[in-house]
């Protein structure tokens, strides 16, 4: 890790001003491949499959940005990075876009000089712990060991959380996910925490998910989302965008299976047909092709197809919508409309 | 002249061509430097970051679970580094401490006249030396943290000490104001230790009369201080761990992660010292061992007294370098979360600022500084042992 550091900084030294370049369009269009970066494994977000390929819901956000920018869902390298690396990575030019279970804040917008694309997963920071220590609540985590990846809002909150309670705690700190659950079933620590959603595709991971609970505090508010570097508007616009396109779809039932029969001829709903490129020039208006967002919901589907894949009910993590419903359906995704 | 024919002849000239190539060198090496610098800058601005410490000055707000000065998770980045080198000094001075002497043994046992203690010392510094040390610090860290119990299973040694694999629990010491009397004595038994030493060889020098000098030196350094110590109410009192839930608390705590890479990197490079060590002791004749035994001094004077003195002059610059990666080799204490130079303002601090450059130029200049300290007190040292002509 520290060698893809030390990549980072020779990569800061000697590259030309191409860094921030308002170009980041040109420069995927004319490599062909979108480079992404994503978590270095992390069941259900960014995890490599037994054929060299990819999964996973962020997988597949970088996959619909190709689709929507190259025509084609394939068309991505993964970058996997990680938390410590991923931001000196993603500003070292090694990748166009990070989707990597990132949290959205303040000083990673103004101070790391990151864009960051509408939340697509709303996340709170949580516990996991073996139920034979007969813990129900994170009140009574008082002189735990806790594991912690390093780099990470969790870290901060974690600390904060400990402070406000007037509670001591052990900070065991590892590099990756993998890291912590060597950790964690090691009995290293006592508590594993990160987000809710890692914390699911963790407790799935584990020998015997059963023996392991998630408390029911969440203690912070994580936003996830995508970024981009500062300086390109026009590239970050294209990731907004494709972002908001997958949520709209899921809001109009536009499906990956019924998209194509969709977009063969404009139909009566004037929304519709801008999405789908039948009417108006949207697509152009962010320098792309005119069936952007049809490519993006025929490589992956909409959001909720997204979700169901890769984190619903269905999968291990046997996630549910909650907070990450559509607005139409009691959450609060809520995306700006494509006109 | 024609100025091309003077051209070639400056060229031909041995020495004007050797002020050329030079100056074109060092021309090469400014203008590449200067071309990353410049670049650097120009990049750093691009995206807007600019070039300031003034970052170190803001709260850290992480933990860190080892510190030996106080610190909180409101302590400036400033004191993050600072408990990160101290961590970092920590394990690199034990580890020298321990690679020496484990490496000092390792290398007479190599050369030892009985066959197994030679043969076993061999295997372990061909099997040590050929493993990558990363490896052998993750294997003490697994084998530490596996194979200890938990703290509610702890192993206790006689109800002070606790074995988990959460750490060594160990009673630590509470020093009540009596205690300076007892540090006094300490301190006035290193003077007379350090004066009698002197007075000894004297004396011997004069009459050849031995003083039992280690003995007497124990006495006055710890046996003194110990027995006055019961004499005056015993002014240390010793904070026993217990078991409150999750954890022990109280007493001291020595971290697995700190255990595992100690004793790793101290088993690594004391098998690169054995191997400097036999080559140092191989280096004197056989003949002054002959000649030191035939005038009846004993074996072991004849080697502390004889081989050794004149085996250092050969061992010492060698063993500086292995110093030196030992403190070089501590980076890799994040592999298992040992919080280092690295891990703190390296990693943490690095990532919740966004601070690279600045980051990773302190770290630079840390590493850089610990490097040539360690080399200056080796070389004062080299100095005093080298060969004295007459």
């Amino acid at each position: 890790m520290r060698v893809t550091k030390f990549l980072a900084i020779i990569a800061v030294l000697f590259s030309f001003t191409v860094i921030a370049d308002a170009g980041t369009l040109e420069d995927v269009k004319a490599r062909g491949k979108l480079n992404c970066i994503v978590s270095s494994g992390l069941a259900g977000f960014a995890s490599p499959d037994g054929e060299g390929g990819w999964q996973g819901f962020d997988v597949d956000f970088c996959r619909a940005v190709a689709a929507a920018v190259l025509g084609s869902g394939d068309k991505v390298k993964f970058v996997p990075t990680t938390n410590k690396t991923r931001f000196t990575q993603l500003n070292a030019g090694e990748g166009d876009i990070l989707f990597r279970n990132t949290t959205e804040t303040l000083s990673r917008d103004a101070d790391l000089k990151l864009t960051f694309l509408p939340i697509n997963y709303y996340d709170g920071q949580g516990f996991l712990i073996r139920k034979s220590l007969g813990v129900t609540s994170a009140k009574q985590l008082a002189g735990a060991s806790v594991c912690i990846q390093t780099g990470t809002t969790t870290e901060l909150n974690l600390a904060d959380y400990f402070r406000a309670n007037k509670m001591k705690y052990e900070p065991v700190n590892t590099e990756t996910n993998e890291e912590s659950i060597v950790a964690y079933e090691s009995k290293r620590c006592d508590v594993y925490t990160t987000d809710a959603s890692a914390l699911a595709s963790t407790r799935a991971a584990l020998k015997k998910p059963s023996d392991h609970v998630i408390l029911p505090e969440i203690i912070s508010k994580e936003p996830l989302g995508g970024a981009v570097r500062h300086g390109d508007d026009r590239w970050a616009d294209i990731g907004k965008w494709v972002v908001n396109a997958l949520i709209i779809a899921e809001e109009m039932g536009i499906t990956q299976k019924n998209v194509k029969e969709l977009a063969k001829k404009s139909g009566n709903n004037p929304g519709m047909n801008r999405f789908l490129g039948t009417e108006g020039s949207m697509g152009e208006m962010l320098g792309l092709d005119k069936k952007w967002a049809v490519n993006a919901i025929s490589a992956v589907g909409n959001y909720g197809e997204i979700f169901e894949r890769h984190l619903g009910p269905k999968t291990p993590l046997a996630l549910e919508r909650g907070l990450n419903a559509s607005w139409k359906a009691g959450g609060i995704l809520y995306a700006a409309p494509i006109r | 002249m024609d100025p091309k024919a003077s051209l070639s002849r400056l060229w031909r000239d041995e020495h004007s061509r050797s002020v050329i190539i030079q100056v074109l060198a060092v021309v090469l090496i400014f203008g590449l430097f200067a071309y990353l610098v410049r670049n650097a800058v120009v990049n750093l601005e691009a995206i807007g970051k600019g070039f300031s410490f003034g970052y170190l000055q803001e709260p850290a707000s992480y933990d860190i679970n080892q510190h030996l000065i106080e610190y909180t998770s409101r302590s400036t980045h400033f004191r993050a580094m600072l408990v990160g080198i101290l961590n970092t000094l920590l394990v690199a001075v034990s580890g020298i401490v321990l690679a020496t002497v484990l490496g000092f043994s390792l290398g007479v046992l190599r050369l030892s006249k009985n066959l197994l203690a030679s043969k076993l010392a061999h295997i372990y510094i061909d099997y040590v030396r050929n493993v990558p040390v990363l490896l052998h610090i993750l294997l003490v860290y697994g084998i530490i943290v596996n194979t200890l119990p938990v703290p509610r299973e702890a192993q206790s040694l006689g109800d002070i000490m606790f074995l988990t694999n959460r750490g060594f629990f160990l009673p630590k010491p509470i020093f009540e104001p009596l205690f300076l009397v007892i540090l006094g004595l300490f301190a006035a038994g290193i003077v007379f230790t350090i004066w009698f030493r002197r007075y000894a060889a004297g004396i011997q020098r004069k009459t050849g009369e031995h003083y039992p000098v280690f003995w007497i030196s124990l006495g006055a350094v710890l046996g003194i201080p110990v027995i006055s110590h019961f004499l005056i109410g015993g002014p240390i009192t010793f904070e026993v761990p217990a078991l409150t839930g999750f954890n022990f608390s109280g007493g001291m705590v020595v971290r697995p992660e700190f255990t595992a890479l100690w004793i790793a990197l101290s088993l690594y490079t004391a098998a690169f010292i054995a191997e400097i060590v036999r080559a140092g002791i191989i280096s004197v004749n056989y003949g002054q061992t002959e000649a030191s035994l035939s005038l009846g001094i004993n074996h072991g004077r004849t080697l502390n007294l004889v081989v050794i003195p004149q085996a250092l002059r050969v061992i010492v610059p060698p063993l500086t370098s292995q110093y030196l990666n030992l403190a070089k080799n501590s980076s890799l204490a994040i592999a298992i979360g040992y919080m280092d130079i690295v891990a703190t303002i390296g990693g943490i601090t690095l990532n919740q600022t966004g601070r690279e450059m600045e980051c990773m130029i302190i770290v630079l200049l840390l590493y850089l500084s610990l490097s040539l300290l360690i080399s200056f007190a080796m070389n004062i040292y080299n100095k005093r042992i080298r060969l004295v002509e007459r």
